[in-house]
């Protein structure tokens, strides 16, 4: 065992202040074919707090979060949310977990046969929770809170540039208001400042919500803006856990080399030579 | 010795995968139909792919029957002529559209149009996550993409090859007229004569099965893309020969249990 596999034990074991995690993995395993590309993630998510999955390209952060919305079946491993074992969920209660959690897609996945509005209001209007007369404005009201004007509503998805699509997308994710909402890299592919506008637009909606959220990112600064908590994955498995706060100076030595961009360090890149 | 085993144990794998493929596009259309029975049943997009499908496909449809019936009475004038049986243009042409060539091409068209159009739709859907985007959405990825793709083209296809036969028959007329010297009300007593109820239902029967192939392959080869771009071309090709030869083999069968005494 490394020091870093060590810490990464202790630091899942320690109850946070909740003693039931809104979300608990152990020993999540799921291969493709002979690539083992999970293996063994253990990871507590607290309710109401913020947490931020790092790694790298292909270490299955995207994976973790599609085995937990059920797109994915893991091999092995429990997935408990609320404390209850998902995979012993009837089709019921599963779509009504489903029905409580929000989701922003690496790319969007906006529907493109669909108007901006109708994409926003999608959930609620498959819910029935509102009437397609109502879904305009709800669109409108959703759409100025990630800061887009009404006039986007009748758009189509392809008409927006990529920062407005992410805006999109996260209105999407958080219309239904979830309590628990999963971002798949929100700032991936934008510039600097628009990652900040969007980092604040997920702050502020986790916040008036009081959701649960998980997110996925590689970029550090948003991390430290999003993050209440962090946890690093390398090689399908959790190699630490700590505060998001003072990522860069955590003193693991892989965390700090992934947080600070050395080609140097305990991380190798699988070159072919 | 060896060779042979080889030999044998690549047909029993090529048989198995086979086997296996069929068993899972039966599955996948037993669950698309099985949504039309619990609701919610998402209408809009059976609209959407209704007009798609019944409407936007006309033109093509009304060109490829008006030229076939054209080029039947042309060509049967040709060959009867030399038995001096030419009054049996007309029976030939009413009887090939409505039983065979109406259904068929029409069914050939959309399967290059509408079938294409599916794997394309869906398959891009899947590679760029909107499947899995649905099902985050409380939303029932097939119930929304597949049940309303598969009753459009069931339904729409008749209607279509209605249009077909009529424009078929149309074509024969024209040529007859027009350019064989046929007097006009002859030519059609001849076809009226000839036709039987059973010649259109059976053609219409074919056209409501073919359109549930179309939209049953089309949905399932984009439903199971992967790969990006390439995959989804592939899934669009795959979707267009799949249909197009259970279109011809199911043509046969449909024929047999119709017409066979
Ligand atoms: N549906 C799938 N089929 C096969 N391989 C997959 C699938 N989804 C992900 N993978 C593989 O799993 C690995 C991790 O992917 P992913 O979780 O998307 O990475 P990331 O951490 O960048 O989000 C990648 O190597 C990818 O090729
Ligand atoms: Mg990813």
């Amino acid at each position: 065992m490394t020091p870093s596999d060590r810490e990464a034990e202790r630091s899942v074991n320690q109850p946070g202040s909740n003693p039931t995690p809104k979300i608990r993995l152990r020993g999540l395993t799921k291969s493709f074919g002979a690539k083992r590309v999970l293996d063994g993630v253990d990871l507590d998510v607290r309710a109401g707090h913020s947490m931020v999955l790092l790694g790298g390209s292909g270490s299955g952060k995207s994976v973790t979060i599609k085995c937990i919305l059920g797109l994915i079946t893991p091999d092995e491993g429990l997935i408990e949310v609320d404390g209850q074992d998902i995979a012993k969920l009837s089709r019921r209660d599963r779509a009504a977990l489903r029905d409580r959690i929000g989701m922003l897609f690496q790319n969007g996945a906006l529907f493109d046969s669909l108007p901006v509005w109708e994409n926003v209001c999608f959930k609620l209007l498959a819910q029935k929770r509102i009437t397609r007369a109502a879904a305009r404005d709800k669109a409108a009201e959703v759409l100025a809170q990630v800061g887009l004007a009404a006039s986007v509503g009748d758009l189509s998805p392809a008409e927006l540039s990529g920062g407005m699509q992410k805006r999109v997308a996260l209105a999407r994710a958080v219309a239904a208001q979830p309590d628990i909402i999963f971002f798949d890299e929100p700032t991936t592919g934008l510039d600097p400042i628009m990652g900040a506008v969007i980092d604040g637009l997920i702050v502020d909606c986790v916040e008036r919500l009081g959701a649960t959220a998980f997110s996925i990112t590689h970029d550090m600064a948003s991390a430290r803006r999003i993050g209440d908590d962090a946890a690093m994955i390398h090689k399908g498995k959790i190699v630490w856990t700590g505060s998001a706060e003072n990522l860069g100076e955590t003193g693991n030595a892989m965390v700090d080399q992934f947080a600070r961009g050395e080609r140097e360090g305990p991380i190798q890149m699988e070159l072919r030579k | 010795m060896n060779r042979f085993l080889d030999a044998l144990a690549l047909i029993g794998r090529g048989l198995i995968g086979a086997c296996r493929t069929l068993g899972d596009v039966a599955i996948f259309a037993a669950v698309g139909v099985s949504h039309l029975l619990r609701p919610p049943f998402h209408f809009r997009q059976f609209w959407r792919h209704f007009v798609e499908i019944a409407y936007f496909s006309l033109p093509v449809v009304a060109l490829t029957a008006l030229f076939t019936g054209m080029v039947l009475a042309l060509q049967s004038f040709t060959g009867f002529s030399r038995f001096n049986a030419e009054s049996a243009i007309a029976s030939v042409v009413v009887l090939s559209v409505t039983r065979e060539l109406g259904p068929v091409l029409a069914a050939l068209m959309v399967a290059g149009r509408i079938g294409a159009a599916m794997a394309a739709e869906i398959g891009t859907m899947r590679v760029t996550d909107q499947v899995d985007a649905l099902t985050t959405l409380s939303t029932d990825p097939m119930k929304y993409l597949v049940t309303p793709r598969l009753l459009a083209a069931t339904l729409a296809m008749p209607l279509l090859v209605i249009v077909a036969n009529i424009l078929g028959v149309l074509g024969g007329f024209l040529i007859g007229t027009v350019k064989l010297g046929f007097v006009a009300q002859t030519y059609l007593d001849n076809t009226w004569d000839v036709l039987e109820v059973m010649d259109v239902v059976s053609g219409l029967v074919k056209a409501a099965v073919f359109g549930f192939v179309i939209a049953l392959m089309g949905s399932w080869c984009g439903y199971n893309s992967k790969g990006g771009a390439q995959g989804v071309g592939q899934a669009t090709t795959a979707a267009v020969v799949a249909s197009s030869i259970l279109i011809l083999a199911l043509d046969y069968v449909i024929t047999e249990a119709f017409f066979s005494r």
